[in-house]
């Protein structure tokens, strides 16, 4: 009959339907939990770990961890707003990502977070890692050097029979996410827009189409991230 | 060909989780998987292509290229490189003309570097065609080399003899040793294989069964120290269609070897174990995850498993037991860390990339095919039989208050006789140092890469879960080596090398770290880089497993533990250095136009 729970976050009390994700919970409740690789619809797989939180003095992963009644959750603390600045510092380090020449620059999740966590020059080191960018399918360029390997794409863009389009190649600091040669050869404009909107940088593009919508209009350019959420 | 590849898939009644087996058998025939036979497995399995080739990318023993006819895998462990693998491995160079990473132009031989394959008490050592080759030197290598040229088969190269014990068996013949130095409560033979199921199970209810194993406190030996009657006691409660039983053979963490030995002398006590795990929890299923290094074992355990068939061990109605059927598959992993983690285990054994899966759900609700799930370590499942034949008591009466029994270590490095030591739960580094005949010592790695590198105000502590929890890997270090440069960076290389990448900051921090760390050792080091190193080591707590979570750990206690060596190396009275070197940065465009700039330093 009771189909809720409380619990809180922040000090601030939280009621959830049963059975949701203390992330899901938190955004019905308008608590903005940053993310990255979350996807709604698709099955979490805590990988840019930008939703940590802490329960019991452990760090979690809100998108994959299910609200339970009388939970106390840290998330706007200092300590884990750090740590969730250096993961975004982090992925700038990593890749090539540079906002000014980059297509999706004010729709980019990435650079959005960055802005969000007052980035100003990550305190990492750069790697400048050598990327490639594959250009091999009539609808899209993968550009590997501004993935952050969040598998967005992998879970999302899949054929009828739920082959993917796209897979991770290799592991470890060489991981990437490639195109499936033979399905990204036949795919249709309707799936190689999707695979772009989908992705939450520029790293999956369309091909022949630039900027249709100017910079300084884009989404994030109006209000910052997770603004739809608490603001 | 393409028949061949039908009948493999065919072998496998074309079910995509046992993806690996295939890939294994494909290899097997053709020397790599090639795309051809890529092609067959996607038709026939509907999964992609790049699907396929993500899983043959993610293990270290599959190509997508041809290989070499004869193709090496020499161990790049510390224990490895401090017993010669650097002349050992231009030897194998030289010989082979071929540099390590590639395969030789002629096509005869391929030779790279691999991680620890649990040999480091006998190192260099090197898998040469699916055999283990021990203790090489550059003459035994000229001698290999020069023999397969002349056409002997790399089984008749074992001219050392066999390694003793089981080892000589024919179906090991293998020069591997195994060096048991000190036998305690479970490496003693006063056990008659299979007692317990054979005269004990018919008479205990699993629960009654389940009640022992928790009264004698064992904790998990592969390393976390999870309780092992509460675990199957979860196992007991969760329901499922099916139960599965996993036994962790996959024992990855440098320096650890004790399950080998395990497997090579008492695996009728780790199969009887996982039977009396499959009795208490209700349990159908049983699957070995066997590390592909240890491939020469396959065909001895699976003969093992055949003998507890016809004996009615294994099966259906188990020792006349109403409904009690189980049995037991073997499943050969392709090579990496990872999977030693069990829910990335788990994913292995159903055909995938070895990703962890978030937690919760736990194996015990979801594990493999989501069904309940118990994943025990070799040692942890040998150690059954003999605490329900002696009894709880016994085993209580080993070991310390919170650590109970015995625990069997793998101890390598600077010793007079490295090893398998099985010692009672709490006793000392010192201890164990005078058990192996290790003099001047100045460090232990104590648990492997992803334990701690203590020095010798440390040595008095204990091994137990409350001081130095371990799952058996002990390092030794004399005073002539070089801690930072030799054994600090080799461990970070490895877990660079061995993160499956999924999360971004262990898949991105080790090499940031290791950057940092490398500007120190070059000299161009300043205070504040030894702070970041430790500032942004915390970073990596957040990652989704322990492999992440432990990575920071040659570095964080290595300066916790040997800061002076990091002093030493830092630039005094200098705050600020970018470590940037003009004249080594154009070091390569100079020689490309034989010129030399006038540099103009700011
Ligand atoms: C990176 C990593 C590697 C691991 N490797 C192994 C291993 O090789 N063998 C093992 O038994 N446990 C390993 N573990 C621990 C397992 O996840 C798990 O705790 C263990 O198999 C449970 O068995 P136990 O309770 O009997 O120790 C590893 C854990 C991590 C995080």
């Amino acid at each position: 009959m009771n189909n809720t729970i409380k619990f809180k976050i922040d000090a601030k009390e939280i009621v959830a339907e049963k059975g949701k994700t203390v992330l899901e919970a938190a955004r019905d409740n308008g608590v903005y939990i940053p993310t990255l690789c979350n996807f709604p619809g698709v099955p979490p797989k805590g990988g840019c770990r930008m939703c940590t939180i802490k329960i019991n003095n452990r760090f979690m992963t809100s998108c994959t961890t299910p609200a339970a009644a009388g939970m106390e959750i840290e998330s706007n603390t200092s300590e884990i707003s750090n740590l969730r600045k250096g993961i975004v510092e982090l992925l700038f380090v990593s890749g090539n990502h540079f906002c000014p020449s980059c297509e999706k620059s004010g729709n980019c999740e990435l650079q959005a977070l960055a802005y969000k966590y007052q980035m100003m020059v990550p305190k990492y080191p750069y790697s400048f890692p050598q990327k490639d960018i594959d250009a091999s399918s009539p609808k899209l360029i993968k550009d590997q050097n501004r993935c952050v390997l969040c598998q967005r794409c992998m879970k999302t863009i899949k054929t009828d029979k739920g082959e993917r389009y796209f897979s991770f190649s290799k592991r470890g600091s060489e991981l990437e996410v490639i195109m499936d040669p033979t399905l990204c050869e036949s795919m249709t404009d309707e799936v190689a827009q999707l695979a772009m909107d989908n992705c939450p940088v520029g790293s999956i593009l369309k091909k022949d189409i630039g900027f249709v919508e100017p910079i300084g209009t884009r989404k994030y350019d109006k209000e910052p991230i997770g603004t739809d959420i608490d603001g | 060909m393409k028949e061949k590849i039908l009948e493999i898939i065919g072998n496998y009644n074309k079910d995509k989780t046992r993806l690996l087996d295939m890939l294994h058998d494909i290899q097997n025939v053709i020397g790599y998987v090639d795309d051809e036979s890529i092609l067959i497995l996607n038709q026939e399995l509907k999964i992609s292509i790049s699907e396929i080739k993500e899983v043959i990318s993610f293990y270290h023993f599959y190509s997508n290229e041809p290989m070499g006819k004869v193709n090496i895998y020499l161990n790049n462990s510390v224990t490895s490189e401090m017993h010669g693998r650097g002349a050992v491995l231009d030897a194998f160079e030289k010989e082979c003309n071929v540099t390590e990473g590639s395969v030789s132009a002629d096509g005869l031989f391929g030779l790279f570097p691999t991680s620890c394959i649990g040999m480091n008490d006998q190192e260099p050592a090197a898998i040469i065609n699916g055999k283990i080759f021990t203790r090489l030197t550059p003459y035994r290598v000229h001698e290999i080399v020069k023999s397969l040229g002349n056409g002997i088969k790399i089984e008749d190269l074992i001219y050392e003899g066999d390694g003793g014990g089981r080892n000589s068996l024919p179906e090991i013949h293998s020069m591997v040793c195994n060096n048991i130095r000190r036998r305690g409560a479970l490496l003693t033979h006063d056990y008659k294989f299979f007692d317990t199921t054979n005269n004990l199970l018919s008479e205990k209810s699993p629960q009654e069964v389940i009640q022992i194993v928790e009264d004698s406190n064992i904790r998990g030996r592969g390393g976390a120290g999870f309780p092992t009657g509460i675990k199957w006691k979860f196992g007991r409660k969760a329901e499922g269609e099916h139960k599965v039983i996993i036994c962790n053979a996959d024992e990855g963490e440098p320096g650890t070897f004790k399950d080998r030995v395990i497997l090579t002398e008492f695996p009728e006590m780790v199969f009887e174990g996982m039977v009396i795990a499959a009795y208490s929890v209700g349990a159908d299923i049983g699957l070995l995850y066997l590390r592909y290094e240890y491939k020469y074992l396959l065909n001895y355990l699976n003969g093992i498993l055949d003998k507890m068939r016809d004996k009615h061990l294994l099966g259906n109605n188990i020792d006349g037991i109403e409904a009690f059927n189980f049995d037991i598959r073997i499943q050969l992993g392709a090579g990496a860390y990872i999977c030693g983690e069990e829910s990335a285990l788990i994913e292995s054994l159903e055909g995938k990339r070895g990703e962890p899966r978030d937690k919760p759900p736990f194996p015990v609700e979801k594990g493999y095919l989501n069904y309940p799930t118990i994943v025990n370590n070799v040692e942890t499942l040998a150690s059954i039989p003999k605490i329900l034949t002696k009894g709880a008591d016994w085993f209580v009466g080993l070991g310390d208050k919170a650590s109970t029994g015995t625990k069997i270590l793998s101890i390598s490095g600077d010793c007079n006789y490295p090893g398998i030591y099985e010692v009672e739960w709490g006793t000392s580094i010192k201890d164990v140092l005078d058990m192996c005949g290790a003099f001047n010592i100045q460090a232990v790695q104590v648990g492997g890469p992803s334990g701690a590198l203590i020095g010798s105000k440390d040595f008095g502590r204990n091994l137990s879960y409350t001081d130095l929890p371990t799952g058996g890997s002990i390092i030794i270090f004399g005073e002539q080596r070089n801690l930072l440069s030799d054994v600090v960076m080799n461990f970070m290389e490895f877990f660079i090398e061995e993160s499956c990448g999924s999360c971004s900051t262990c898949r991105n921090m080790p090499a940031v770290l290791k950057k940092r760390f490398t500007k120190i050792l070059d000299g161009k080091g300043v205070q504040s880089d030894i702070d970041d190193l430790i500032n942004w080591s915390e970073l990596l707590k957040v990652s989704r497993c322990g492999l992440g979570q432990t990575a920071a750990n040659p570095i964080t206690t290595s300066i916790n533990n040997f800061r002076h060596l990091y002093d030493r190396l830092i630039q005094p009275g200098i705050e600020f250095d970018t470590g940037f070197c003009l004249e080594d940065s154009v070091k390569d465009s100079c020689s490309a136009v034989g010129r030399q700039p006038t540099l103009h330093h700011m």
